[in-house]
This record gives C-alpha cells, structure tokens and sequence, in this order.
C-alpha cells in the first residue's frame, strides 16, 4: 500500500500546492488534500486556537483535524521562514508546526522540513534531500522529486500570470471568460483571497457583478519590484512585499479603477502594509479603496452590500 | 534640534542623558498617560499592536512640545517593530507635523556604522566624546536595570506600603544626574543604598512569580497596568525575565559580533520550540521553563493584542505549563484593558498558587 501525506488546504497550498504533490507524487507517495473548507472544518480550528491567533492559522488547524480524521500517515507541515533573500514570512509560518504540534491533539507525523532561504539555504537542501529519503533512499530519486517539484510550480505560476488566481488553478475551472468593463484589483493574502469560504467568494461576486478581477499573483516579479522600490525601505515580510508592491505598481500605473484591499484582523504585517497601501492611495486621490477585514464572525450580507455599494459607486464616477 | 524618543520604562533618563551629553536640545515625551494612548490609537492603523500606538502618542505630544526631530529604532524582521518607524512617519507626515526622523538599524555586524550615525545628529563631537556618551549611556542602563532588579526583591516585603516605589523613583533622580561612568557608579552605590535602607521584614514568605512576554510590554509600566508594582504590594516577590541592557547585549553586541545570544534559554525552550519565531516568542517559552526549573511559583506571561510571536507562544505555554508544572497566566494587553479586570484575575492567580503552596 502507498504511503499517504496529507496536505491541508489552507495558508502556503495557495503558494506551493502543485510543487508539495509533483514532490510527494514522483516519490512513490499518495497526496491526500484535506476537504474544502466548510463552517464544520472552520469551527474545528477555532475551537483549538488560541483566540486571538489570526483566521487562516485557525482555518489550517481546521484542516489539520480533517486530515488527521481522514487516517493519513503524515501531515506535511514545513516550517517556511524564507523563501527569498532578506525576506521573511509572518512569525506564525516560523512556529507552525509548533502551533499544530500543540494544539492539535492526536494527530500523525509531521513532516517538518525547514525552508530557510535567507539564512540557512544549504541546510533547506539537505533537508529537502532528507525528507525525499525517507520516501525513497536512492538520492536520484530526490534528485528528480525536486526538479519535478520545480517543474510543476513554474507551470503553475506561468498559468497565475495569464490572469487566473490561484484558485481559479487549483481548483481546475481554468480560464474563465473576461467579461467586465471595470479593472478592479483584490489585493490580499492568497490564502484569504482564494478560499471561497473565508473570503466569501469574493472575486467570484465581483466577476458576477462585471468585474475584472486582477491579483499580485498575476503580477510580474519585476513589476512589483520596481512598485516597491518607491518605498524606502523595503518591506521584510515576502507577502507584505507583494502587497505593497502590486498596490504601489497599480497606482503608478493608474489602469485600475478599484482597490479592494483584503485582510484577516489581526494579521500583523497586514495591519501595517495594508494602512500605508491606503495613506499611498488617498494621497493621490485618483483610485477608490475598500478594505474589507475577515474574521470567522463576517457575515456575508454584509459583505455585499459593502461591495455591491463599491462597484456602484466606481460606476458612477465612471460615468461622471 | 530639539530631539525627541519614545518612552520605555526608565529609558527615558537614560537617552535624555545621552543626548544631553551630545549637546543637544532634547524634548522628552511627557509622561504616558490616557490622552498618549487616546492620540496613539486615533491615528494608528486599528490593529497594529500597542506598542506601536503608544510611541506614536508619545511622538505625537513631543511634536505638540515643540521637538523636531524624533529618534527611533529599525529592525529586520520578522516582529512587525522593524517597520513602526516607517508607518509613524507616514501618520506623521499626514497629519501635517514638519519633523526630521532618524531610525537606528541594528547594525548587523558594523559597530562603527552604528557610531557614525550617532554622529551625523551631533553637530560637532569627536568620536572620542560619542564613544564616551555611549560608555555612559551603557553604564546608566546596566545601574538602571540593577536597580530595577532590587526594587522587585524589597517591595513585597516592605512594611509600609509605597515605601520601596518611592525609594525607587529617588534611585532613578540620582542617576540621572550623573554623566561621566564613574559618576554612574557613584549614584548607582547611593541609589542601592536608599533602596536596602526601606524598613522590610526578611522572614516573611512571599511567593515567587517570573515575568516573561513582548519586551515593551513587560519594560512600560503604563502599558502593563503596573503588573510589577501591584503584584509587589500583593507581597508577591517578581522577576523579570527581559532587561535592557540583556537586550543590547544580546543584539548590538554579541549578535553583531557574529555570536549567538541567550543560549541558556534557547535550550531550555528546545523541547519545545527550537526556533526563533520573531521578537521574544522564543524566550518566553524558554524563560517559563527556566523559571519552572528555578522553582518558582508561577509565571505571567504579558504580551500586546494581536503579537504574532507570542501569540505563538501562548499557543504551546499550556504544554509547557502542563508537563512543567507551573501554572502559567497569559496577558493579552491593549487600550480596551479595564484595571478592574485585570486586577481580579491577578488576585484570582495568586489565591490559586497561594492555595497551592499552602496544600504542599
């Protein structure tokens, strides 16, 4: 019988997913995803954190407990400190797999590889290599395991970068018609931004509403590099630098309408890039933001009427 | 230049000092009070943490004093204390003050960078009278924190109640007056000596309770709803596990030099979390199980709302609390914290360990 790793749908799968299952696949190893978020899986995870850790560490204690309930061996649980040089992600990547260990009761084996681009590259590879042995002991074996990996996630963001999100990917509906007249950016956190749960569906109320839906993720690497080179100084977390960068760019280059900025309250970088994101806008007064803040308490009546109100008002002023 | 900083604890005396000696017009902050945090949290983005809000309240009534130019630390990450400067000046900007702000990056291995920005704010000292500052800044902060450390031992067995607080605040006026090393030393001798003659009572059982949690929030008295006195005067006897000048010596100079720091606590935290998670995460859960080693009582772990480093460390505290066994009370702090709350579950705690080491 294959071994099974289980990987929850939630945080960095919005990031790596087709890189995590190309690895784990060419090793011998059957992927098990946990189920799409529901109320069930949300209400899991926020009964075992502590209260005011922010929603999506809440939504992937959730989807560790349906993991674990589904009977896999492992649980990939990776500790990312650092995928780019002089960049961090948030604190909570950097204690996740103590997060899991310790409020998740019952659960299997971690995998814990630690991802330390920054500060520890040589010890990433030796561990990705370590973590590939235990699957298979031929170092060939991990060798192709990662180059599929890496593969399969430069096919993955070649497709974000045609104008999908990556839910849009990941979840196979592939392109989707571009309709809409309005340009309207959702900037945010991919993890926030594409679970339909949390988010509320929000990019697919907006595309029903006749907007065109743009993310960071379709964004160029050097288009948000030179967004965020007008700051000075940059950014030290790698998705507060997208953020902002993909704002900064957006602004310059004044071919959107709209910014709906989405954050999960409480988020730490966020409550930081997200407020100068908004002084930025509102000092050139040129493009109409709305920040929408995310929390397992959010209403979704609420919510459309927040947006329905936004679009009608960027219609308006369209028409003015 | 009239040159301003936030407040954090007893720093104040310290860097008025040091600017002073720099011969420069220095406008401290006043003191912290609700119309600080009122002005902090007005303008601050709603969820950023309060340390945060508070040093903005604090740059906002230094402006309104008339300093023009405001001094404040950078960092690299990932604690969001890296980029407050940033966003305060942004808030600043908007609100229309005219000010020049200068941000001390952790040098990250160059110590003479660190001196050479000292210097771009002086106008014209030599490095020989920068370097001595510095060595009397340094002295004021280690005779500070000593005097700190003292004040906690006396106050839960003073037997007039204030006694040792005022003692303390007579301790903190004598070091401010010195400003060569020696005259540190001096003041810091007379300052003990004040403190060791409040009347005590020695014998008295006290229990013992360690503090451990976000550096600002354990340093600032006003944003700890004076954790450290109040459980004193509960005749509680409290160390702290975060002192500045542990602080500097671990980042500015160890660090600098390429050596790493706290491995005491880094051990003890292994077991546990065996990685650093940003700002004090990783010492909390190391200093609560040192503190379980030592024998103490219990531990109060204070962070602000909505830290994501302790928030991680408040996730794994009730394992170490658990298999440790020392009870452990967590403390998340901001401007919606009532006194009278805070002091129920405070006097709550300490019945408990009380009852507990009553029972043993």
């Amino acid at each position: 019988m294959k071994i099974t790793v289980g990987i929850p749908r939630a945080l960095l799968y919005y990031h790596y997913y087709p890189a995590w299952e190309a690895f784990f696949r060419s090793l011998g190893a059957e992927v098990v995803l946990s189920d799409e978020t529901t109320k069930a899986i949300l209400d899991a995870g926020v009964h075992l954190a502590v209260d005011e850790t922010c929603l999506p560490v809440k939504l992937y204690l959730g989807h560790l407990v349906n993991l674990r309930d589904k009977g896999v061996d492992y649980i990939f649980a990776p500790r990312v400190v650092s995928v780019e040089e002089r960049k961090y992600l948030c604190p909570k990547f950097l204690g996740l797999p103590e997060i899991a260990r310790f409020c998740v009761p019952d659960l299997p084996e971690l995998l814990t590889v630690e991802i330390n681009v920054h500060q520890q590259y040589r010890r990433t590879i030796s561990g990705l290599y370590q973590l590939a042995a235990r699957f298979d002991r031929r170092p060939w074996k991990a060798r192709l395991a990662l180059r599929a990996a890496e593969r399969a996630q430069e096919c993955y963001e070649k497709r974000l970068k045609e104008g999908l999100t990556p839910y849009d990917v990941l979840s196979g509906k592939g392109l989707v018609k571009k309709h809409g007249s309005m340009k309207v950016a959702v900037l945010g956190h991919a993890y926030n931004v594409n679970d339909p749960f949390i988010s509320l569906g929000i990019i697919e109320k907006l595309r029903a509403m006749g907007v065109e839906v743009v993310t960071s993720e379709m964004l160029r690497s050097e288009e948000i590099n030179t967004g965020a080179d007008k700051l000075e100084k940059g950014i030290f977390w790698t998705f507060g630098h997208l953020l902002m960068g993909a704002g900064l760019h957006f602004l310059q280059q004044q071919e959107i309408v709209g910014l709906i900025l989405v954050a999960a309250f409480g988020c730490g970088p966020d409550s930081l890039t997200c407020e100068l994101v908004e002084r930025f806008y509102k000092r050139r007064r040129s493009i109409p933001v709305l920040l929408v803040t995310l929390d397992e308490h959010t209403g979704e009546a609420g919510l459309v009427t927040r947006l329905e109100a936004f679009v009608d008002m960027l219609r308006w002023r369209k028409a003015v | 230049m009239k040159v301003t900083f936030p407040h954090l604890g007893s720093l104040s005396i310290a860097l008025t000092g040091l600017f002073t000696d720099l011969g420069l017009e220095v406008i401290a902050p006043p003191p912290i009070t609700k119309k600080t945090i009122s002005l902090g949290v007005l303008h601050a983005p709603e969820f950023a943490c309060f340390p945060l809000k508070i040093s903005l309240g604090n740059f906002i009534e230094a402006l309104e004093a008339g300093a023009d130019t405001l001094v404040m630390i950078g960092g690299t990450g990932p604690c969001r204390l890296g980029y407050y400067a940033q966003v305060q000046k942004e808030i600043l900007r908007d609100l229309g003050y005219d000010f020049k702000m200068i941000i001390f990056e952790p040098p990250q291995g160059q110590l003479n960078k660190l001196i050479n920005e000292i210097k771009t704010i002086t106008t014209n000292c030599s490095s020989f009278k920068v370097l001595q500052a510095i060595h009397t800044v340094w002295r004021k902060v280690k005779a500070l924190d000593k005097l700190h450390a003292r004040s906690l031992q006396i106050r839960p067995r003073e037997l007039e109640c204030g006694a040792t607080t005022a003692a303390y605040q007579q301790s903190l006026a004598l070091i401010s007056e010195a400003h060569t090393p020696q005259a540190v030393t001096v003041q810091l001798k007379k300052g003990m000596q004040l403190l060791n003659s409040v009347a005590c009572d020695w014998q008295k059982k006290v229990l013992r309770i360690g503090l451990v949690g976000e550096i600002y929030m354990l340093l600032e008295p006003y944003a700890n709803l004076q954790l450290e006195r109040t459980l004193g005067e509960m005749g509680v006897e409290v160390e702290r596990s975060v002192y500045l000048s542990d602080w500097i010596k671990e980042h500015l100079i160890l660090n600098t030099l390429h050596f790493p720091g706290g491995l005491k606590t880094k051990r003890a935290a292994a077991p546990y979390l065996n990685h650093f998670v940003g700002g004090h995460g990783w010492e909390s859960v190391g200093d609560t199980v040192r503190y379980a080693r030592r024998g103490y009582d219990g531990v109060i772990h204070i962070l602000p709302f909505t830290c994501t480093p302790e928030i991680v460390a408040k996730s794994i505290l009730p394992t170490v609390s658990r298999e440790q066994g020392i009870p452990v009370l967590s403390f998340s702090l901001d401007e919606q914290t009532g006194e009278a709350g805070f002091r129920t579950r405070l006097e709550a705690f300490i019945d408990l360990l009380a009852g507990t080491t009553l029972v043993n």
